[in-house]
């Protein structure tokens, strides 16, 4: 085992996978992440825990999954190269290690335009892909990059994030590949609506092999309304939502449209469930956690199997 | 002399202030129709940064103004011209001419 | 060329508020062709503050010079036998100019006239984009001509990241996705193998955060 977590554990013992996410607070209250963690707690391997995602300052990630995992739910870490060099990643590395954490998630993060703090450096020192090579080199080689030995190495399962909507779709999986090579293990994609677009784009993946070589989690959002897609469709770069899908929940009187919305994120699921080269979902049920258990019980995906560290080898 | 309006410049006009002037009217060729192309299209814009630098101190922008009109407009010159010389007499001695009034230079001659 | 853009007049008048017998100084270098510090905008900054100055009844008496070069040693000497005579410098050079003079006329304060911008090009008329960060490890051959260390607002070296759309970036409407463009220019160049391949952390070291930067060649010596 690389990691030696219950995601890898899972997903190595052919089990469809499943993470969700859980965004830290602004602010120090730890009862905010605890009772997140609650509703996500029996639905899911693992729970991306966000590092101050669109550059609004929240609490640390380190200290979200540490909360994550005192509530007994598996971490898993995100990291972006927006905030730290790489001095700060590597050191930061390592202590999500030695504090247990062993999943990791390599992002670039927002631009610090959108956030709290526009003014603030950027430093992207290295890049995402970058650190995925990084940190399959401190956890594969023992050393640092510098070529230093390491008094312990940091075990993570190493994941990346690909947006199959994003443009130029001819550099997609070509960008997706990159990653691959550069030692990532999983993978959570953007949230997927346009699912023509999507079983294009793991047609090309599948013809590259990259399936076969990291872990495929595909990522899902359920609709609360009608008007939550085309805000969507409008404000959020790379989000690809057919008409035809807000047409379905839009058809749907006002009270009905979540429902619909959970109803279509289910059957979303199931069709995911069935296609070649996907070893899981990845349910970002944004600021509507409570219904993480009605999804995931709903799409057969409960409950998440026990895989001991002995069956797998 | 200058030959056309193109050849004004910012720091002519504002030299001219500088020289005591309460005012300064920039009376070019109708615009398209420059023997220089486009001489007061140029002027015009530089008028417009000149405005704008007067807007910033305390001489105020309305002191300068760009007027267009052909060399057959005599009548239109007149008007033009009283109109902007009334404007100024509403608007008194700039800054610049009062400061001096008010007392002898202090700048040292080098 | 360095680019900038001119100091607010206020800004500028409050730094030489203490003194009323200063040199503005511009430049015949980039801040010429740029419009921001050569002798017309010497002429014209110098009026606009003998103006104000005059008009708040403490005139200023400023002698108006244009060097060839602020950067380099021998158009500054010209200045030594008249430089103390007068109280401090506005300099509308870049940062680079301002700070040699600086070094070179110890008792004189040197005030910075303009704001220097970026290492850029005249796009257009009155329009100057950055072109270059000046690194000091050039990777254009592999990225097609164009700067993913300038052009993305990332300066990631794998791009394009998930806020391209369109050929956009995310960051402005106005600012192109520097690694759409790479990608559409190793497409037309038949480059597209440059695009697959890892490419090593990158060393800041040349870059400014190795400290100030000194280049020594001693076949110019």
């Amino acid at each position: 085992m690389k990691s030696g977590s219950n995601l890898e554990r899972v997903m190595a013992a052919g089990h469809f996978a499943v993470t969700a996410e859980c965004g830290p607070p602004r602010g120090a209250d730890p009862d905010h992440v605890i009772k997140k963690a609650e509703l996500v707690k029996g639905n899911v391997d693992a729970c991306n825990v966000t590092d101050n995602q669109t550059s609004v300052v929240r609490m640390s990630s380190i200290a979200g999954c540490m909360l994550v995992k005192q509530s007994g739910i598996e971490p898993l870490l995100q990291m972006v190269v927006r905030d730290r060099n790489r001095i700060a990643l590597q050191s930061d590395l390592l202590g999500a290690s030695a504090l247990g954490v062993r999943n990791l998630l390599c992002l670039s993060g927002d631009h610090q335009k959108f956030g709290d703090d526009p003014q603030a450096k950027n430093v992207f020192d290295i890049d995402s892909i970058q650190l995925i090579h990084l940190v399959k080199t401190m956890r594969d080689e023992g050393v640092f990059p510098s070529g230093d030995k390491l008094d312990g190495a940091p075990k993570f399962l190493i994941g990346c994030a690909v947006n199959p909507f994003a443009d130029p779709y001819e550099i997609r999986v070509p960008r997706f590949k990159l990653k691959v090579d550069a030692g990532a293990d999983f993978v959570q994609t953007q949230c997927i609506y346009n699912m023509d677009v999507f079983k294009k784009y793991m047609e090309d993946v599948k013809r590259q092999g990259l399936h076969e070589r990291c872990k495929i989690l595909a990522g899902v959002t359920p609709l609360k309304s009608a008007g939550m897609g085309k805000f969507m469709n409008r404000m959020v770069a790379g989000i690809d939502i057919p008409d035809s899908f807000i047409k379905r929940i839009a058809d749907e009187p006002k009270e009905k449209q979540a429902a619909k919305g959970i109803e279509m994120c289910i059957e979303q699921i199931h069709e995911l469930k069935e296609m070649e080269g996907i070893a899981g979902v990845h349910v970002m049920a944004i600021e509507w956690e409570e219904k993480l258990n009605e999804i995931i019980g709903g799409a057969g995906l409960l409950p998440r199997p026990v895989v001991e560290h002995e069956t797998v080898h | 002399m200058l030959p056309c309006t193109g050849r004004i410049d910012e720091s002519l006009l504002l030299k001219s202030f500088e020289n005591g002037a309460d005012g300064v009217m920039v009376v070019g060729c109708l615009e398209g129709d420059c023997h220089y192309v486009n001489g007061n299209i140029r002027a015009r814009a530089r008028v417009q940064r000149v405005y704008e630098i007067l807007g910033q101190i305390a001489i105020g922008p309305e002191r300068v103004r760009m007027y267009n009109l052909s060399a057959g407009e005599g009548a239109k010159f007149a008007a033009f011209t009283t109109e902007f010389y009334q404007k100024i007499k509403e608007l008194g001695p700039s800054p610049i001419t009062i400061a001096r009034q008010s007392k002898p230079r202090e700048v040292p001659v080098s | 060329m360095i680019t900038g853009t001119p100091k607010p007049i206020d800004e500028v008048l409050s730094m030489i508020e203490a003194y009323n017998k200063i040199i503005v100084a511009g430049c015949y270098g980039c801040v010429t062709v740029c419009r921001v510090g050569g002798d017309k905008e010497v002429q014209v900054l110098s009026s606009t503050l003998r103006l104000a100055r005059e008009a708040a009844g403490r005139p200023v008496e400023i002698k108006e010079v244009c060097l060839e070069r602020q950067c380099d040693p021998e158009y500054l000497e010209p200045m030594r036998p008249y430089i103390e005579d007068y109280q401090a410098v506005v300099s509308i050079a870049c940062g680079a100019g301002i700070q040699f003079m600086a070094e070179k006329f110890a008792k004189t304060p040197l005030l910075p006239g303009i704001n220097t911008g970026f290492l850029g090009v005249t796009e257009r008329q009155g329009e100057w984009a950055e072109r270059c960060q000046g690194c000091g490890d050039c990777v254009l051959h592999l990225t097609g001509g164009i700067c993913p260390v300038t052009r993305c607002a990332k300066s990631i070296f794998h791009g394009p990241c998930g806020g391209s759309v369109g050929g956009i970036c995310e960051v402005d409407k106005e600012i192109k996705c520097g690694w759409q463009m790479i990608i559409d220019r190793l497409k037309s160049l038949d480059q597209m193998d440059n695009y697959g391949k890892l490419k090593p952390y990158k060393g800041w070291d040349a870059s400014r955060d190795g400290g100030p930067r000194r280049i020594i060649r001693e076949d110019m010596k």
